[in-house]
């Protein structure tokens, strides 16, 4: 079975995030003041074929390996079955 | 003595350490390939500046998985030095054979241009011919400087004499303005500003040329205890 993975690396909650605060500090600017806080990450999407029970254990050790860096990121990842071509 | 350059794609300071090492330091340097998986023939191992693999990811992230890591792991055990400037630390903190982790730099613009650097570790095989607490002038040249390590390693990396060099000013939101730092045997240094850019006085200052004679100092005495 083919599968899409969306799996999402965010800042750890401790560590500054410098690219969240500019944003953060433009969307002030523009008048968006009830804007406390932004954090910003990415979305790293990997389509792969396999069964549905290996699929998580697979992801997560793709994100231990190398998706994110342990000591500042945090990771989670949402599976949804695709159609196969 | 024999200098590893290691040459990853996007690597561009690797033709300077080259420089550096041959050209000033009058010693032995080769590249190598990041195809390569041995360091055997080297008594040390330079990791260089620049963007390998594009910093696609996170800088350092897919330098630091590649084969060549086993033989700069291997290189880093034996006690051989090994040093990371720049897109070279990043890489060992990626491999973990340093603390600690790199984030954008906090004022988020690219920085370069020279800054002085306190010499907070003059004990190491890195650092042997700099005197203690002296200002030396180092360019810089990075948009992800910005050193974060939590608490506890600081504390660590205080208690161990692992901090070899700081920021004067702070230059891009560093923890404790760290601008280089040694793993606990002292034999791995990664820093972010660049020595290799700083070997001669036609380059705006030659301090980082004491940075290879430590190395090659420590060297010969360590090899003339041997024989």
């Amino acid at each position: 079975m083919k599968y899409e993975v969306q799996v999402f690396v965010t800042l750890k909650e401790a560590v500054l995030d410098p690219q969240g605060s500019a944003v953060n500090h433009s969307l002030n600017q523009h008048g968006y003041t009830e804007v406390e806080d932004v954090r910003i990450g990415k979305v790293i999407t990997l389509t792969l074929d396999g069964e549905r029970e290996a699929v998580d254990a697979r992801v997560t050790e793709m994100c231990e390996k190398l998706l994110a860096n342990p000591v500042i990121e945090d990771y989670r990842f949402e599976v949804r079955e695709v159609a196969a071509q | 003595m024999k200098f590893a350059v290691v040459v990853f794609p996007g690597s561009n300071c690797d033709i300077d350490m080259y420089h550096a090492v041959r050209d000033e330091l009058g010693e032995e340097a080769a590249y190598v390939d990041y195809r390569e998986t041995s360091l055997k023939e080297y008594d040390a191992v330079l990791l260089p500046g620049g963007f390998s693999f594009g910093d696609y990811l996170r800088s350092g992230a897919i330098a630091a998985r590649l084969p060549i890591a086993e033989g700069i792991r291997e290189a880093a055990a034996e006690g051989k030095p090994v040093l990371g400037v720049c897109n070279g630390f990043q890489v060992l903190l990626e491999l973990g054979l340093l603390p600690g982790a790199m984030r954008r730099n906090r004022q988020l613009t690219f920085i370069c241009k020279p800054v002085t650097l306190e010499v907070a570790n003059s004990r190491t095989m890195f650092t042997g011919t700099y005197g203690s607490g002296e200002q030396v002038t180092i360019p810089v040249a990075h948009g992800e400087g910005n050193y974060f390590c939590d608490e506890e390693t600081l504390e660590e990396l205080r208690e161990n004499d692992q901090i070899a060099f700081t920021y004067t000013d702070d230059v891009n939101g560093s923890v404790e303005r760290i601008a280089g730092i040694t793993n606990r045997a002292g034999n791995v240094l990664g820093m972010m500003p660049h020595p290799e850019r700083a070997v001669d006085e036609l380059l705006g200052s030659a301090d980082g040329l004491k940075m290879f004679q430590s190395i090659l100092t420590h060297w010969r005495e360590t090899h003339a205890v041997k024989n």
